[in-house]
């Protein structure tokens, strides 16, 4: 760790860069996305296992833009979502420098092609606890798995959270606040929360990278992350792409293959 | 007791299945009457939100047709829904929505009579069904449910 500060610190000092995103420790121990401008301020500098925020999530927001250079501690996921923001064109290549802390080693990146080589080299595989989780739902009858929803869902109170948590979820306007017309109710009704998550999954499919951080932050508990992490499964066996390993455009639903497959069409 | 007529909506592209429905009209094909046929440009167009909306307002049934594959007016717009209905046909399946409401079909302009046999299939297959309680159902729980949830 102190080897990670020595190095932002003189980053700081050639005024490498002007902001460092990474994290400090929060009130329940956990890892809190922290914004250091100072080189002072390096000290409250953690990284754990418990840093699980994705901090990809605030490249885009607005009051960042003043900063010309900005360094970021990267966890796996952010890594992946950096690819994934590259290959939307969200981001530019150049403008951060990234580093990781894998097994006490310090990993610098500069560009983004060197991220790229490295996720590639080092895909996990998925989790396979919620693989079986997966199954066992689908395994269920389907009147079962719509009651299991619903009544998953319908404690849903559409605080968005799972929207504001996710580095890929960047609309400036979502369609859940589009009111002419109205696609989505905005209350927490029963067909409103049954559509807002299917869009939500719809929106991510092919783009979500599995970082989690939409289930973490949902304060109501619902597992949302399986219907992205079965459209993600879905995508790669189907098509073979995986969303934030590549940074050209790597999108599933932009393009087609005329054999693919399916198997429900009449 | 009066036998259940189902509501069915058919979204189809303009160039193709459209056109098809046109045919078995001109050529006086009878086929059942439950069908409410909306017109798009191209199957590229169907959003998944409109099926959605479409069980919202009461369908029991939801037809989505367009243009076989290569057929597209557009080259590619049928190439594209494909890809995204093979991906929401997954999404429903876990999430456990009833998909024999949902039918997908390619009809093309020459198809009158696959056009009416397609659409008397799907009323027949849904009058079996009968009505679409689950979505109704879902839709109790509205702002009036919920007030008297935050009353108690």
């Amino acid at each position: 760790m102190s080897e990670l500060i020595n190095k932002i610190r003189q980053f700081f000092a050639s005024q490498t860069i002007d902001l460092f995103i990474g994290y400090k420790k929060g009130r329940f121990g956990e890892g809190k996305p922290a914004f250091f401008t100072k080189p002072e301020q390096l000290k409250e500098l953690v990284f754990d296992d418990k840093c699980i925020v994705n901090l990809a999530v605030y490249l885009r927001k607005p009051e960042l833009k003043k900063f010309s250079k900005i360094g970021i501690l990267a966890n796996f996921g952010t890594l992946r979502a950096l690819l994934q923001l590259a290959a939307e064109n969200q981001i530019v290549d150049g403008q951060y420098l990234i580093f990781t802390v894998v097994d006490g080693k310090v990993l610098e990146f500069t560009n983004l092609k060197a991220i790229e080589e490295y996720v590639s080299k080092n895909l996990p595989k998925p989790n396979p606890e919620r693989v079986a989780l997966l199954k066992e739902i689908e395994s269920k009858p389907r009147e079962e798995r719509w009651d299991w929803w619903t009544r998953e869902l319908s404690s849903c109170i559409r605080c968005y959270a799972c929207r504001a948590a996710c580095p890929l979820c960047y609309c400036e306007q979502c369609l859940v606040e589009c009111n002419q017309p109205q696609w989505v109710e905005v209350p927490p009704t029963g067909i409103g929360n049954l559509e807002w998550h299917i869009v939500r999954a719809m929106h991510l499919a092919g783009r979500c990278i599995g970082c989690g951080e939409c289930e973490a932050a949902c304060p109501m508990e619902i597992p949302i992350g399986l219907l992205t992490q079965k459209l993600n499964m879905t995508i790669i066996s189907n098509f073979g792409q995986i969303p934030g390993t590549k940074l050209e455009p790597n999108y599933a639903l932009s393009t087609f293959k005329v054999d693919d497959k399916e198997n429900f069409i009449r | 007791m009066q036998e259940f007529e189902p509501k069915i909506v058919a979204f189809v592209c303009n160039w193709c299945t459209y056109a098809g429905a046109d045919l078995a009209g001109t050529s006086r094909i009878k086929y059942a009457t439950n069908v409410r046929i909306v017109r798009f440009p191209c199957t590229g167009r169907i959003d998944y939100m409109l099926i959605l909306k479409a069980f919202q307002n009461g369908a029991d049934g939801v037809i989505v047709s367009g243009c076989h594959p290569n057929d597209c007016h557009y080259t590619s717009g049928n190439f594209h829904a494909r890809r995204r209905w093979i991906v929401f046909n997954e999404l429903l399946e876990l999430l456990g929505f009833d998909k024999r409401r949902l039918f997908f079909s390619w009809v093309s302009a020459a198809e009158g009579a696959k056009w009416a046999n397609l659409v008397n299939e799907v009323v027949t297959e849904v009058r079996k069904l009968g009505p679409f309680n689950e979505y109704e159902e879902l839709s109790k729980i509205n702002v009036n449910s919920i007030g008297e949830i935050c009353n108690v």
